[in-house]
């Protein structure tokens, strides 16, 4: 008993046939659209790329353009085929090349799920990554003269002011390194002296953030030193100060940024792989609708499409079997050996026998 | 003697109907395109607005959304005359129309040049704009607590980054002017009553800028304050210093910016032009091939297309005439009912 059989007359045969026809170009079209959000989510990873420090996420974007290639090959096969499928003289030689493409074809909807599922999963080494490369960044800031470093600064400044944030986790962080470079510090002075001295490494450390902090829609010019001194600055209360500098963390700003890309991706892939299993099933209907109007003695009749011959237990017990031979028949050839030998021992246990009697007689 | 004249036999006469109707479409989409770009221009406008002490003019962008809505119509009005000009009947109900349609093609081609024109030339008001708009934008910096002007800071400051600029001619102007709100002033702070005490109107003038300007390009960490004294930070010199702040004022990079948006748009307009012209010239040629047929009742007989009838000269005496038979024939009546006043 098949499963899910249909009926198709001729009509219908030509209708399944044009119908999946439109259908696969718009699958060509999907493919396309998929290696294209592949393509903008890899040069939009690749655009940061200097405060990240693995490129573990790139997983994505790659796997979404090998999908989107791959989609657009199999997609331009099945409108081929389609074209192919009521001229009974083409339609044989495609055959072989199905059983093969239904393979091609389920894969790529299990990596487009696959593609959805790693984009949350990896978001917690995404957030890592970004911690360690935005903590390298925020160090070498002040090492504009060391090759390989220089342009750390330009980087982190205009990231701050792109993503409006500041720091890894808040702007504290920049209390806590030297961001200023020695080049700039007048060491005979007392302040420098003293700020030096103050902690054990020798760094200069200020209560200062850099001026890519600062927030336009603060009602008063921007607050870059002295932050944690109320007294330092006039109508100032650094405890309820929410304005003057940004309060994300650019890890956080980030994350969000990318996270939301992928999010917005997620109903466009999930469409793809609706489309993708129904230009499948379709041409399972319409590889077994031909195939049955080829067998019968008038080739305008009606046929049954389904999608398996036999219910799925049976099926699969089918398949078990035909795997079950193909093991055995490489075992065959050992066993068949042993068993010449043996029959090689009973023949000549038989003639022995046969020998025998006669002295008796 | 005819300009141009191309013999035309029905295999001819239908391709060039086709072609014609086929550039029609394509105009279509250039008249879309030229509203489109002035809707464009329109926003962009619109979103700097402030900037411009709202007095920007919106001439020009008003100007190509109607240039581009009567080129969609008359492009679209123009392919269906082509359609119907392979049926001789459907032809028929256009043709007494045609020849009017014809020289409203002509003059909307002209206006269309002048808008490309205008494109190019109205950069100039523009500057003037832009220049008294940052001036009186500076000047309300630190107004972040007046009602209708508290958003000028974050409007400066954005744009400040967004252009790489800084003041209106360079950074020198925010030492003009007072851009500290006085709400976050000391008044009881010597340095502050010294300052306010130093000019005539008792502002708060100082030689620093906002942090909008700094360069993140610049290898130290940016310097706003006391930026004319090199004392005040060490291994500095202001007059060789060029990487701290940005050194572009905001007027010359808003009106390179605009200047850009409007010579693109012009040289569209230009090309849009062209493309009119052209299938006014086809429309003409159709027109004529199908009114010069050789056996009227045969659609199969020959014919011949011409650009204009008489040569150049002979057109342009035979107008000059048509309109002084014009404005003599208004004279003719006056005279004609004077001399009946004085006759009777």
């Amino acid at each position: 008993m098949a499963l899910l059989k249909i009926k198709f007359s001729q009509q219908r045969r030509v209708r399944l046939a044009q119908g999946l026809w439109l259908l696969s170009w718009l699958a060509v079209m999907c493919g396309a659209f998929i290696f294209c959000l592949g393509v903008y989510l890899k040069i939009e990873l690749l655009r940061r790329d200097e405060v990240m420090e693995n490129t573990e996420i790139h997983v994505v974007p790659n796997l979404l353009m090998l999908v989107g290639l791959a989609s657009i090959g199999a997609n331009w096969v099945a409108s081929r085929v389609c074209q192919d499928s009521l001229d009974a003289s083409r339609f044989p030689r495609w055959k072989v090349l199905l059983l093969g493409w239904y393979a091609v074809a389920a894969l790529l909807c299990c990596l487009l799920l696959a593609v959805v599922v790693l984009s949350y999963v990896l978001q917690g080494r995404l957030e890592e990554s970004l911690k360690v490369g935005l903590r390298n960044g925020i160090r070498f800031y002040k090492d504009t003269d060391v090759p390989g470093r220089c342009f750390q600064k330009e980087t982190i400044d205009r990231l701050q002011m792109e993503f409006r944030c500041c720091g890894n986790n808040n702007f504290k962080d920049w209390f806590e390194v030297q961001w200023v470079s020695n080049r700039y510090l007048d060491f005979t002075s007392q302040e420098v002296k003293d700020r030096i001295r103050s902690n054990v490494d020798g760094r200069y450390l200020l209560d200062g953030v850099p001026f890519s902090c600062c927030n336009p829609a603060s009602p008063r010019p921007c607050l870059q030193n002295q932050l944690t001194d109320s007294r330092a600055h006039y109508n100032y209360e650094y405890q309820s100060e929410e304005l003057n500098l940004y309060s994300r963390g650019c890890r956080q700003a980030l994350t969000d940024y990318y996270m939301g890309l992928m999010n917005s991706t997620g109903p466009g892939v999930l469409s793809v792989i609706l489309i993708q299993l129904s230009v499948l099933l379709s041409m399972r209907y319409l590889q077994t609708a031909v195939e049955g109007a080829m067998a019968l003695e008038t080739p305008e009749g009606e046929s049954e499409g389904y999608i398996l011959e036999k219910d799925v237990k049976a099926t699969y017990a089918d398949v078990k079997a035909k795997a079950l031979d193909l093991l055995k028949f490489a075992q065959v050839d050992p066993a068949s050996e042993a068993a010449g030998a043996e029959e090689g021992e009973k023949e000549a246990e038989a003639t022995a026998k046969a020998a025998t009697p006669p002295p008796a007689s | 003697m005819a300009l141009l004249v191309v013999k035309f036999d029905l295999k001819k006469r239908v391709k060039l109907a086709q072609t014609v109707w086929f550039m029609y479409w394509f105009a279509v989409l250039a008249g879309i395109l030229v509203l489109s770009l002035g809707l464009f221009f329109k926003i962009e406008l619109r979103k700097r607005s402030e900037l411009m002490d709202n007095n920007e003019s919106h001439f020009l962008p008003n100007v190509l959304i109607t240039m581009g809505l009567l080129a969609c119509g008359i492009n679209a009005f123009g392919g269906k005359v082509c359609y119907d000009s392979l049926d001789p009947t459907k032809f028929a109900k256009w043709k007494p129309v045609l020849k009017t349609f014809l020289v409203f093609c002509m003059v909307f081609n002209a206006l269309l040049i002048l808008t490309a024109l205008l494109c190019f030339i109205m950069r100039i008001p523009l500057q003037f704009t832009l220049a008294e708009g940052l001036k009186n934008g500076m000047k309300y910096y630190k107004d972040t607590d007046t009602p209708g002007r508290c958003y000028m800071k974050r409007t400066l400051d954005l744009m400040q980054m967004e252009f790489r600029c800084c003041g209106n001619d360079n950074y020198r102007d925010w030492f003009e002017i007072q851009w500290v709100s006085n709400r976050y002033l000391d008044f009881s702070a010597k340095e502050v009553k010294d300052r306010i005490g130093s000019n005539v109107d008792g502002q708060y003038l100082m030689d620093g800028v906002p942090f909008s300007c700094c360069n993140p390009s610049s290898p130290r960490p940016c310097i706003q304050y006391q930026m004319t004294n090199n004392t005040a930070h060490y291994s500095y010199d202001h007059y060789t210093e060029e990487l701290n702040v940005w050194r572009r004022g905001c007027r010359d990079a808003l009106l390179s910016y605009y200047g850009g948006i409007m010579n693109t748009i012009g040289a569209l307009v230009l090309l849009v032009t062209m493309l009119e012209v052209a299938v006014t010239i086809g429309l003409q040629y159709v027109d004529t091939s199908l009114s010069t047929l050789a056996n009227p009742e045969d659609i199969e007989s020959e014919s011949e297309g011409f650009l204009l009838e008489k040569t150049v000269k002979e057109t342009f005496t035979d107008i000059m005439a048509n309109m002084k038979a014009m404005g003599k024939g208004a004279k003719v009546e006056e005279g004609g009912e004077e001399g009946v006043a004085t006759v009777s």
